[in-house]
């Protein structure tokens, strides 16, 4: 069969598995006064197509902050206003100022889903079409096979199209920004970046690969010739693509800083809910929150994000290669899910997505830490009722990843690309990884059947979601050192080689 | 991949085993989705079943979805019900009409998904009966896998069971697996499942000629001439009176204690109820379909020409499409004896081939298809879902040659697109399109990759024919709802689709006619044998 109608049969499969998926139901669906974030999304159309622009982000009678006052970028507002837009075409009472909050209706529900598969089908999958068909050194199935592999994640899906975001448009622009660098459209891929950064302040996670990426481009092209030629281009399309973005608000300081300080609420402390990263983790033997003054908390997880991802930028400013630079935005979002400031357990798909673009690289921890990663959400996923589709969506990646890049055969040192790592006194056999991700897999098995039938102790009532993210925090640091490992390790000479085809 | 033979098998197998389990998460997904009144039909069944004793089963009329079904589906119904009291006690009380609790919706469904294994068994079992000898490298391109796919995916099998909700994936397995028995040579067997099948679900009895005329043919005789005709001394009594035996065997098992409880006339007027009227509340695209709409079109243009006074003419006429009984105005109307004896003309030289040209598990199966589409063609109030009767047995000949790849193409596409009116809530409009489109894109490109050697698989007429489908659909689901006529005449875009899909569907069975009585005989018979 020819490779384009095997891939047109991926993507509609894709698309089935989302639209299915959408059936199911929202977060925060009957459940007043605060619902969840679909009816945050809807109050933003309710926002933006109601009020001047000039009011979206600040409190007023009409715009309390308290109700899911607006807290992402210009981007994310100029896209709630074109839904809203469109709602009131169909229904005003939709988006109606004040009266229509908690406004819930089975065709309502459709078009806000209709939204979410637009946006996805516009923004998301075709960059990843054309990502992995740009993929080189891979045959045609291969291609195909990645394609599908990544368009079943279910993390992503359960997010976007069960508990109701936008995560595809910001990852899709993310992706596109990462195909254009791939294909040496620096500007092209500059511009899409900021528009993923304008979309959704969390995409700071992929920032610095991307900035040491094209800095370590420049310098290799010298930076007194075309390396600086290219530096003041991207810059140029940074600056101009931020403006376009801000425009509306630069009329007045006071616009801009109060924006600013919507994006990054500092005052809400190290972590919400149980997240599975580092700092969640160690509160269970001590209460940072409760030692540690809000500064110094800010400070130390500062610092340690700093140490965790400084290898790999360093390394990628040095040796600007295109497999570097994914296994760059892998470590340094990793790092900054870890141990940054105030992080979701839903911006795990922000490592996610990067660590899908490594499938092809390394398929069998890449699978594996993408349903470790849709593992970690899963104590939302229950709180949204979308058991059922989290355990389908995931048999399902699991059957797909095995059968089309057989992943379960790719257990060898070399394949896992630990065969240059020599530690002494110390050996990988692929024995052990297999046994472990067996173990691992059987965990996972075990962890999701007790926490949907069992219920906890009184005493601990969140004991199921501590212990998911436990384990979750546990697996995300061996991924952690495992990435930086292969990273680092990969040796000069093959990132030439790499770089050159 | 130079691999050997039997690595080569291993892996076909790993990949049917991911296709089973492909779609059987897939229809896991399609749980939250819209069900029909057919839903409450099987719930009402499983009450009946469980409350009451086996002589009010076909009495019992709380609920107006009597059970008219065969016995032996009412025996499955009964013991589904005895894992159902698990689930949720309160959908096995009779009175709790239109009962729908999460754990209900949960079990039916997962019981469907359940017995499909059956039929995931049966598409494995008559993939075995398909050679792979051209020994292509590549799996996807194995005639088994391409007919795998094109059974366990089936589009139509997928949204009638899994979202409209009935049980005919394990029926069609039954009936799949008969089909493999027979080409297996196992014929005692086959016709054993076969008869089970046809107390599960008397549908199945459209089909029955085939069966009757191949067993005969193939199993009671033992010897033939060189041209493939039979010699009539070889007929084996020993063999004959076996597979009555165990026919009525079957028959006795299921019809025998009603008839000892005397109420057989009973259970006969539930299965056969020929009050309904000849074509469904939406018209199958049958024949009895463009008669209507020539009737419909006549009667238009008498009236405005004045041919007609249209003071004789009913008023029901002309809500027709929508209303049950359809009297015809210009045309003579039709009764149920007349669609029968359009029925039996029809299938007949499908038999008569079968008896006369003799092809082996080939003939059988092209006369089994011309059996199952002879009757959409002519029956009396056909479902629009009987369509799959034809399908699904004839996606096994579509993988064998490039004539009937051809043919296969058009009834699927334009059989599957019919079954669209089936589904008209907006949430599952997505669903159908994109599994649509999934279905017939892959049966368009891996039948045409299977013959790409030995020419195109449609002329452009074809090719025309099935394009239109795609401005059909546009203009009935998002074009005509928008227009002042759709309050007027709402079924305006029923009929068109109706009318639209019978061209095709009359036309493969034409052409496989042609096909099936233009082939030469005995090419096939001498390996058979």
């Amino acid at each position: 069969m020819e490779t384009w109608s095997l891939a047109a049969l991926s993507v509609l499969l894709g698309l089935v598995v989302r639209w299915s998926v959408s059936l199911n139901f929202y977060s925060g669906a009957g459940k007043p006064p605060l619902y969840g974030d679909y009816e945050a999304q809807r109050h933003w159309q309710e926002i933006t197509y109601n009020l001047p622009i000039n009011q979206w982000y600040f409190n007023t009678s009409d715009n309390n902050l308290q109700y899911w006052g607006l807290d992402y970028p210009p981007l994310t507002a100029y896209h709630s206003f074109l839904c809203a837009y469109i709602a009131n075409l169909i229904n005003p009472d939709w988006i109606a100022l004040n009266t229509s909050h908690g406004y819930e209706s089975p065709t309502h529900k459709l078009f806000m889903r209709t939204t979410v598969f637009i946006a996805d089908l516009i923004v998301y999958i075709p960059g990843l079409v054309l990502y992995c068909f740009c993929l080189k050194e891979t045959s045609a199935n291969k291609k195909v096979s990645i394609l599908l592999c990544i368009l079943l994640y279910p993390g992503l899906i359960l997010i976007d199209y069960g508990h109701f975001q936008y995560n595809a448009v910001s990852l899709g622009f993310a992706l596109w920004g990462v195909l254009g660098l791939s294909c040496n459209w620096h500007l092209l891929g500059s511009l899409a970046f900021c528009l993923a950064l304008n979309y959704k302040q969390m995409e700071l996670y992929h920032a610095l690969p991307f900035f040491c990426y094209l800095l370590g481009k420049c310098f290799k092209q010298g930076l007194n010739g075309r390396g600086l030629a290219l530096l003041m281009k991207v810059a140029f399309t940074v600056v101009a693509s931020f403006a376009l973005c801000w425009l509306p608000f630069l009329t007045d300081l006071e616009q801009i800083l109060e924006v600013l300080r919507r994006l990054f609420p500092v005052d809400r402390g190290l972590f919400e809910d149980k997240v599975a990263n580092v700092w969640c983790s160690l509160s269970i033997l001590l209460k940072i929150k409760r030692i540690l003054s809000p500064h110094t908390q800010l400070l130390l997880s500062f610092a340690f994000t700093v140490l965790a991802l400084l290898p790999a930028c360093i390394k990628l400013t040095l040796q600007p290669t295109l497999k570097g630079f994914k296994f760059a935005l892998v470590n340094c979002s990793l790092a900054f899910f870890l141990f940054s400031f105030q992080v979701h357990e839903k911006s795990i798909l922000l490592v996610s997505m990067p660590v899908c673009l490594i499938i092809n690289e390394v398929p069998f921890v890449s699978t594996w830490f993408l349903l470790v990663s849709t593992f970690s959400m899963l104590p939302l996923l229950l709180k949204d009722g979308l058991l059922l589709p989290y355990i389908v969506t995931t048999l399902t990646f699991l059957l797909v990843s095995v059968t089309v890049l057989s992943v379960h055969e790719k257990t060898s040192e070399e394949a896992v690309g630990l065969k240059k790592v020599r530690f002494p006194g110390l050996r990988v056999w692929s024995n052990t990884i297999s046994y472990s991700f067996i173990v691992s897999v059987i965990m996972m098995a075990v962890l999701t059947f007790t926490s949907a039938t069992l219920i906890p102790p009184v005493r601990f009532p969140d004991l199921f979601p501590v212990l998911i993210s436990c384990v979750s925090c546990a697996h995300f640091m061996v991924f952690l050192i495992y990435f930086n490992i292969v990273y680092l390790w990969d040796s000069q000479n093959e990132g030439n080689r790499k770089k050159t085809c | 991949m130079a691999a050997p033979r039997r690595s080569m098998d291993s892996s076909g197998r790993c990949w049917f085993l991911a296709l089973a389990l492909g779609v059987s998460l897939l229809k896991c997904l399609l749980i939250p989705t819209y069900y029909s009144t057919d839903f409450e039909v099987h719930r009402n069944w499983l009450a009946i079943t469980h409350s009451l004793p086996v002589s009010q089963w076909y009495y019992e009329e709380t609920s107006q979805w009597t059970l008219d079904y065969p016995p032996f589906f009412s025996w499955f119904e009964y013991a589904l019900s005895h894992v159902a009291k698990y689930f949720d006690r309160e959908m096995l009380v009779t009175r709790n009409l239109n009962y729908s609790s999460n754990a209900t919706v949960l079990f039916q469904r997962f019981s469907v998904i359940f017995t499909d294994i059956l039929f995931i068994y049966a598409v494995s079992e008559c993939c075995k009966t398909i050679d792979n000898k051209k020994a292509k490298q590549n799996v996807l391109e194995q005639p088994a896998f391409i007919l795998a796919v094109l059974l366990l995916w089936n589009f139509g099998l997928l949204i009638v069971d899994h979202i409209h909700f009935q049980y005919n994936g394990f029926l069609f397995g039954l009936m799949l697996l008969s089909v493999a028995r027979l080409s297996q040579k196992r014929y005692l067997e086959g016709a054993l499942l076969f008869a089970v099948l046809l107390n599960l679900k008397h549908i199945y009895l459209y089909v029955a000629p085939a069966y009757g005329v191949y067993l005969l043919r193939s199993y009671c005789f033992t010897a033939f001439k060189p041209d493939g005709s039979v010699r009539w001394h070889s007929f084996s009594f020993l063999r004959a009176v076996s597979l009555a035996l165990i026919v009525c065997f079957v028959f006795a098992l299921s019809l025998g204690p009603f008839i000892v409880l005397g109420q057989l006339p009973q259970v006969l007027s539930r299965l056969f109820p020929f009050k309904r009227g000849l074509c469904h509340a939406y018209w199958a695209p049958n024949f009895w379909a463009l008669y209507n709409a020539v009737d419909k079109s006549l009667l238009i243009i008498g009236m405005k020409f004045k041919f007609l006074d249209a003071d004789k003419i009913p008023t029901a006429s002309m809500t027709g499409g929508l209303v049950q009984e359809f009297q015809h105005t210009v045309l003579p109307t039709v009764t149920p004896l007349a669609t029968l004896i359009c029925t039996f003309i029809s299938i007949m030289p499908s038999v008569f081939c079968l008896w006369f040209k003799p092809r082996g598990p080939r003939g059988f199966l092209q006369c089994l298809t011309l059996c199952a589409l002879s009757s959409f063609m002519f029956g009396w109030h056909v479902h629009e879902k009987a369509i799959l009767l034809a399908i699904l047995p004839f996606s096994l000949l579509s993988v064998k040659s490039r004539k009937e790849a051809g043919i296969y193409l058009i009834l699927a596409t334009t059989g599957h697109l019919s079954l669209f009116p089936l589904l008209f809530t907006t949430p599952e409009f997505p669903i159908k399109i994109l599994l649509m489109l999934l279905f017939t894109l892959y049966s368009f490109s891996s039948l045409k990759t299977l013959f790409r050697k030995e020419g195109p698989l449609l002329n452009w007429p074809e090719t025309l024919y099935l394009t239109g489908l795609v401005p059909l659909e546009v203009i009935c689901e998002a074009v005509y709802p928008l227009t002042a006529w759709n309050e007027r005449l709402p079924f305006i875009p029923l009929l068109l689709t109706s009318v639209y899909c019978a061209f095709g569907i009359s036309y493969a069975w034409l052409r496989l006619y042609v096909t099936v009585l233009t082939e030469p005989t005995a090419v096939k018979q001498r390996k058979d044998q």
